[in-house]
């Protein structure tokens, strides 16, 4: 299962290709360039709140442009793009078909996203990654709020042409002798999250239409001045946002039900709970969007449907929990990279959810809301499990795409520095939170406990930012001149039974 | 993917859905009884805009940044905004509500000790947003 030739190309050969994994290829540099610039705004917001004070970046308004492009960038240009660079790569390979469904396609909501990436960059907005009027509407200034509102209708376009394609890809290009039942659970996870972004993201792109109208003047949907409501743009957004989490978090799970039967050397303990988890989480995904608006003024009957919302999809995400543990039960495992990475941030996953659990209900988040508990939940998920997922099944297939392998030791050294850094940084933040520190704030009163968990998040953040180092020149290394790979069994697992799913893509 | 029970994954099926009707059940009477506003709390209207907080006593006084009011009494506060979204928050006694222009959302409080407590926003309102802080004066009953 080589995706990618091992002859060198030039570049324009694979920037003007349609074939998937070239596409791949593309999406999977693109998103990592941006984790990286991501990652760089991330570590300048952690080095100005180390102390209180103005210090590194010096004035509120570039603070706030700062944090706004960092969620913005990570969630857009990193997991998503990510996710898509695995499901280029695999979807069409699992499901045996020479390509994805509309070759041509693929590469136009490919080509979309630098433009969109420009718009969000070169404009810099300020607003936060949920651009709430009336403040996007009367206060943020332009053109930067302008360009992101483009750069993000660019964005989810690309993002629902995608989708589109991953649906019928698996449901129409399937090999006749293979059953839906047969696909397995990484090429699920694309279908599931595929069919929420279509369901989702068109209710985000007619809030942007009508934000954009707004701040032009000519309409009033959501600024009270002209007799529109605010917090209707909150549902709105969290209609598409809420189910877009689970966007971002069920192809990070698939890559996990990809390596964790592999490296313990055992089938998945239930092949069908797997898809049966996905598939409810799809559909629980639309019963919970309000609790993040607990806060605005609701009633106590819609704080209640919406806290049940979101209660009911617990037990679908614990069943993936039980899944990978039962796989690893009495498993002959290697702690090879990939199962690190995977091993780690299902633990993350778990603790994340436990936290997600106290902000639904009601009451306790009346102590969470908008502090940095919020900032630590949600950090836990993106970061210690969409993230690790990520970059664990990208050291899985780093051997298939460059024919080479990675520097073991190195990868080691990437993932034990990461989960501690994680770990200090977002735990962390959970207790600032507790303590009362609101986010998406320039600086803070010099109140000893906020001090104290502010350097020790900042401390981890730096620990993270130095792996990252160490994660990129290993890459970089490892492609060029890393030791050639056995392609049949690059991780020394032992015998080709492991590799359940590999087909022969025709085109190979 | 034969030769295993699956009885293990209901039993643990089970008990999440247990917990978790258990967590909604005490969140729901939890909040049930903090919603109850007593009939005898004095209003105090909040007032949020960019970036400072002015209340409103049932008197009519007014001050700006700071809040007097007695320990032992509950007041009800009616928030609303003159520009953009922000959040009335006093951490030390749980109390959060979003400031919205054009709407007016209320929530009580009693507070039972005799000192100063930090207000502040928290809802990301612009430029000043990190500073928009006040303080709440609890003081000595008068009666
Ligand atoms: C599955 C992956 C998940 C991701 C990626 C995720 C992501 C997020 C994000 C981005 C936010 C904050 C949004 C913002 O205010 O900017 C958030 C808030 C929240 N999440 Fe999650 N979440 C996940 C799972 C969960 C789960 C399983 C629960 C509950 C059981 C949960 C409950 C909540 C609640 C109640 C809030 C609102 C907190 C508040 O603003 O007060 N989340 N989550
Ligand atoms: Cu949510
Ligand atoms: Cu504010």
């Amino acid at each position: 299962m080589v995706l990618e030739l091992q002859k060198p190309r030039p570049i324009w050969q694979i920037m003007f290709s349609t074939h998937h994994t070239d596409v791949g290829l593309l999406y999977l540099i693109l998103s990592l360039s941006f984790l990286f610039m991501g990652g760089a705004l991330a570590l300048a917001i952690r080095a100005e709140l180390f102390l209180p004070g103005a210090q590194i970046i010096g004035d509120a308004m570039t603070f706030n442009r700062i944090f706004t492009v960092h969620g913005t960038t990570l969630i857009f240009l990193f997991i998503l793009p990510f996710a898509s660079a695995v499901g280029n790569y695999f979807v069409p390979i699992m499901v045996r078909y020479k390509d994805m469904a509309y070759p041509k396609l693929n590469a136009i909501a490919f080509w979309m996203i630098p433009p969109g990436a420009a718009l969000v960059w070169l404009g810099f907005a300020d607003f936060t990654w949920y651009a709430q009027p009336p403040y996007s509407i009367i206060s943020a200034p332009g053109p930067a709020a302008d360009m992101w509102i483009f750069g993000l209708k660019i964005l989810g376009v690309s993002s629902v042409l995608g989708a589109l394609n991953f649906v019928v890809t698996i449901l129409k290009c399937k090999h006749p002798d293979m059953s839906i039942g047969q696909v397995p659970l990484l090429a699920w996870s694309f279908l599931a999250s595929s069919l929420i972004i279509l369901v989702a993201i068109p209710t985000f792109a007619a809030a942007l239409l009508m934000l954009l109208t707004d701040r032009l003047g000519v309409s009033g949907f959501f600024n009270p001045a002209m007799g529109g409501d605010p917090i209707a743009y909150s549902h709105l957004f969290w209609f598409t946002f809420h189910p877009e989490v689970y966007v971002l978090v069920i192809p990070a799970i698939g890559m996990m039900y990809e390596i964790i039967p592999r490296f313990s050397r055992k089938p998945i303990y239930s092949y069908n709970s797997g898809i049966f988890a996905f598939v409810l989480l799809s559909i629980v995904a639309f019963s919970s969007w309000a609790h993040h608006m607990y806060a605005t003024g609701m009633s106590f009957t819609e704080k209640t449907v919406f806290m049940v919302g979101t209660l009911a999809a617990v037990p679908a995400s614990a069943m993936h929990v039980f899944n990978f543990i039962a796989t690893m039960w009495n498993g002959r495992i290697k702690f090879s990279t990939p199962m690190m990475w995977a091993v780690g941030g299902i633990a993350l996953f778990f603790s994340a959810g436990a936290g997600g659990v106290a902000n639904a209900a009601m009451p306790l988040d009346f102590a969470t809301h908008d502090s940095y508990w919020v900032v630590g939940h949600f950090h836990l998920f993106v970061m210690g499990t969409i993230a690790f997922g990520s970059i664990g099944y990208l050291y899985y297939m780093f051997p298939y795409v460059t024919g080479r392998m990675y520097n073991e030791t190195f990868g080691k050294v990437h993932f034990v520095m990461s989960f501690i850094g994680t770990i200090l940084v977002f735990f962390t933040q959970h207790i600032l939170g507790l303590y009362g520190m609101p986010r998406r704030v320039f600086d803070y009163p010099p109140i000893p406990e906020w001090i104290a968990m502010n350097q020790i998040a900042t401390i981890g953040a730096m620990i993270i930012g130095i792996s990252m180092i160490i994660f990129l020149a290993n890459m970089i290394y490892s492609s060029g001149k890393g030791k050639l790979a056995d392609t049949d069994d690059p991780f020394g697992l032992g015998g080709k039974y492991y590799y359940p799913f590999e087909a022969k893509n025709p085109k190979h | 993917m034969s030769g295993h029970s699956n009885w293990p994954e209901w039993i643990y099926i089970a008990v999440v859905i247990a917990l978790m009707c258990w967590v909604g059940a005490e969140a729901w009477n939890a909040e049930r009884l903090v919603e109850h506003v007593p009939a005898d709390a004095e209003v105090i209207k909040v007032i949020a805009q960019q970036w400072f907080w002015t209340f409103e006593y049932e008197d009519g006084t007014k001050t700006i940044g700071d809040l007097y009011v007695e320990s032992g009494k509950a007041y009800k506060f009616e928030i609303t905004s003159k520009d953009v979204i922000h959040s009335f928050n006093i951490h030390d006694y749980v109390v959060l509500m979003d400031a919205v222009p054009g709407r007016v959302n209320t929530v009580w409080f009693a507070p039972t000790d005799v000192r100063t407590h930090d207000i502040q926003c928290r809802e990301y309102c612009g430029l000043i947003h990190y500073n928009m802080r006040g303080t709440l004066h609890v003081e000595e009953p008068s009666s």
